[in-house]
């Protein structure tokens, strides 16, 4: 019978400690998050959901603040969380009197969310800042928690809301309505029996936008070479008028 | 003796019809609980983004930046809004400035504009995520929740996630050198409020919500308009749905 050689007992010996080790640090030494990946990821998800907020969302605010929540629930801004002007405020609502959150007053906030922009969709309210009360601040006239404007449209706008906000940016925004719309008294008690008149040919732009009509400020072209086909076009195919566009 | 035991087994037979309901409906309870056992209820959070609502005020990308501790510098957005604009020649110029928060640029007259529009951007929260699939380490990951998460203190800052996802919705951190994103606002959501951008939209153009619950915002969102997802042909699975989306938007 052979007998193993002692080096070899001795190399076998050395190696089968060696895998001990290796066995003793890969399960007891090395922690479990390292290798088990649903620790690590536990672990990860609390470290996220540890974060801390910065906006304590409308609910918490409602706490303290109530009337400001009915005067807002009647007007244009009732979805607008208070965040939205007031700016971050968890911290306002631990510790009210430590932090004060912020009310802006003057005219460059407003602006951010209503300046006339092309991009911005049809409808939502936008003004010109420097054509609108220019200077004065916005709260002088509007609250910003019920932000109806102060005259209630009586006239044209009541009805043609959108027509009104889109001119309010647009050139032809100091003629009056009945300038182009010959108006009945009785358009307003039955609007549909009683039609508004609009301009029916190239002559009535004219009176302002041919040249050497009297109008001062109004751009002045060739009416017979303009639009190059003569009678073909009218005006308003190309130029809408509530808002033409003016280079 | 022949109708004794006859009338004794007619007898059983009408005990256990009677009763058998009972015995039924035990045996079925039990299947219910272990059936909600095996599974529980589905979470699935998700973004919806309104088109024709957003006014491009960049109210959203300031807020992300200061719940989320995002660095002020103006390259660094969890969430963005870009300004589309195609002009009557078919050209298409897409705007950022400082991811949206900054001024609109007033370059562009109006005469030369055909449509124009803004489209807030962020994660996906895909289903189907290339960013996860390139971690050489694992850190980002999907939660029971679908979103993606990132996990600063496995990621190496190899940024392959960086390259890997189709929608730029990632940035390497400054300072912690490791892949930063939007996280849907988990540490928000998990105690029951909205994401800080759903938060603050004064239009209401995100709506955050659970798809798999019937009820949820989103899902009535989803069933009353035309939805559509970016870069759908990736097959990546996007979860932030988008309404009114314009064509041109890539």
């Amino acid at each position: 019978m052979n007998k193993i050689p002692d080096s070899i007992i001795r190399i076998a010996i050395c190696f089968a400690a060696l895998l001990v080790l290796v066995i003793i640090a890969r399960v007891i030494i090395i922690p479990a998050e390292l290798t088990d990946s649903d620790i690590y990821l536990a672990s990860a998800i609390e470290r996220e959901m540890a974060h801390e907020l910065s906006y304590a969302g409308s609910e918490t605010c409602t706490d303290c603040h109530d009337e400001y929540f009915e005067m807002k629930a009647e007007g244009y801004h009732k979805k607008l969380s208070c965040e939205v002007c007031h700016g971050a405020g968890l911290a306002h609502s631990t510790e009210p009197d430590e932090f004060t959150p912020s009310a802006p007053r003057d005219r460059k906030f407003c602006p951010v969310c209503h300046t006339y922009n092309p991009s911005r969709p049809t409808g939502f309210p936008q003004i010109n800042p420097y054509a609108h009360n220019p200077l004065s601040p916005c709260i002088s006239c509007h609250n910003p928690h019920d932000p109806t404007p102060p005259e209630t449209p009586s006239e044209c706008s009541a009805c043609h809301a959108n027509i009104a906000r889109t001119l309010a940016v647009s050139p032809h925004v100091r003629l009056e309505c009945v300038t182009c719309h010959v108006t009945p008294e009785e358009h307003k008690s039955q609007p549909r029996r009683f039609r508004a008149e609009k301009p029916e040919n190239r002559e009535f732009c004219s009176q302002c936008h041919a040249k050497g009509s009297e109008s001062l400020n109004a751009p002045k072209i060739d009416v017979a070479t303009h639009g190059n086909n003569g009678e073909k076009y009218l005006c308003w195919q190309c130029h809408y008028p509530h808002l033409p566009e003016v280079d | 003796m022949k109708r004794k035991q006859f009338l004794s087994f007619t007898g059983k037979i009408l005990f256990l019809f009677s009763t058998g309901g009972i015995f039924g409906s035990l045996l079925k309870g039990s299947k219910i609980q272990s059936y909600i056992d095996e599974h529980p209820q589905v979470v699935r959070y998700a973004l919806g983004i309104q088109i024709d609502k957003c006014i491009g005020c960049g109210n959203c990308v300031v807020a992300c930046k200061i719940e989320n501790d995002v660095p002020k510098d103006p390259f660094y957005f969890r969430t963005w809004v870009e300004r589309y604009i195609i002009k009557k020649n078919d050209q298409v110029i897409v705007q950022c400035n400082e991811g949206g928060a900054g001024k609109l640029s007033q370059d562009i007259q109006e005469r030369e504009i055909l449509r124009s529009f803004f489209v807030p951007k962020l994660c996906n929260h895909c289903d189907n995520p290339p960013c996860a699939q390139v971690c050489p380490v694992g850190a980002t990951f999907q939660t029971d929740e679908g979103i993606v998460l990132v996990d600063s203190e496995r990621c190496i800052g190899c940024s392959y996630c960086i390259q890997a996802c189709p929608y730029g919705a990632r940035y390497m951190h400054p300072e912690t050198h490791t892949a930063d994103k939007c996280t849907l606002c988990y540490h928000r959501i998990k105690e029951g409020k909205l994401p800080a951008c759903v938060e603050v939209c004064p239009t209401q153009a995100r709506v955050f919500g659970d798809i798999e619950s019937k009820a949820s915002p989103l899902t009535r969102l989803k069933r009353m308009n035309k939805i559509h997802v970016l870069k759908p042909e990736l097959n990546t699975e996007p979860k932030v749905f988008y309404t009114d989306l314009d064509g041109e938007v890539k």
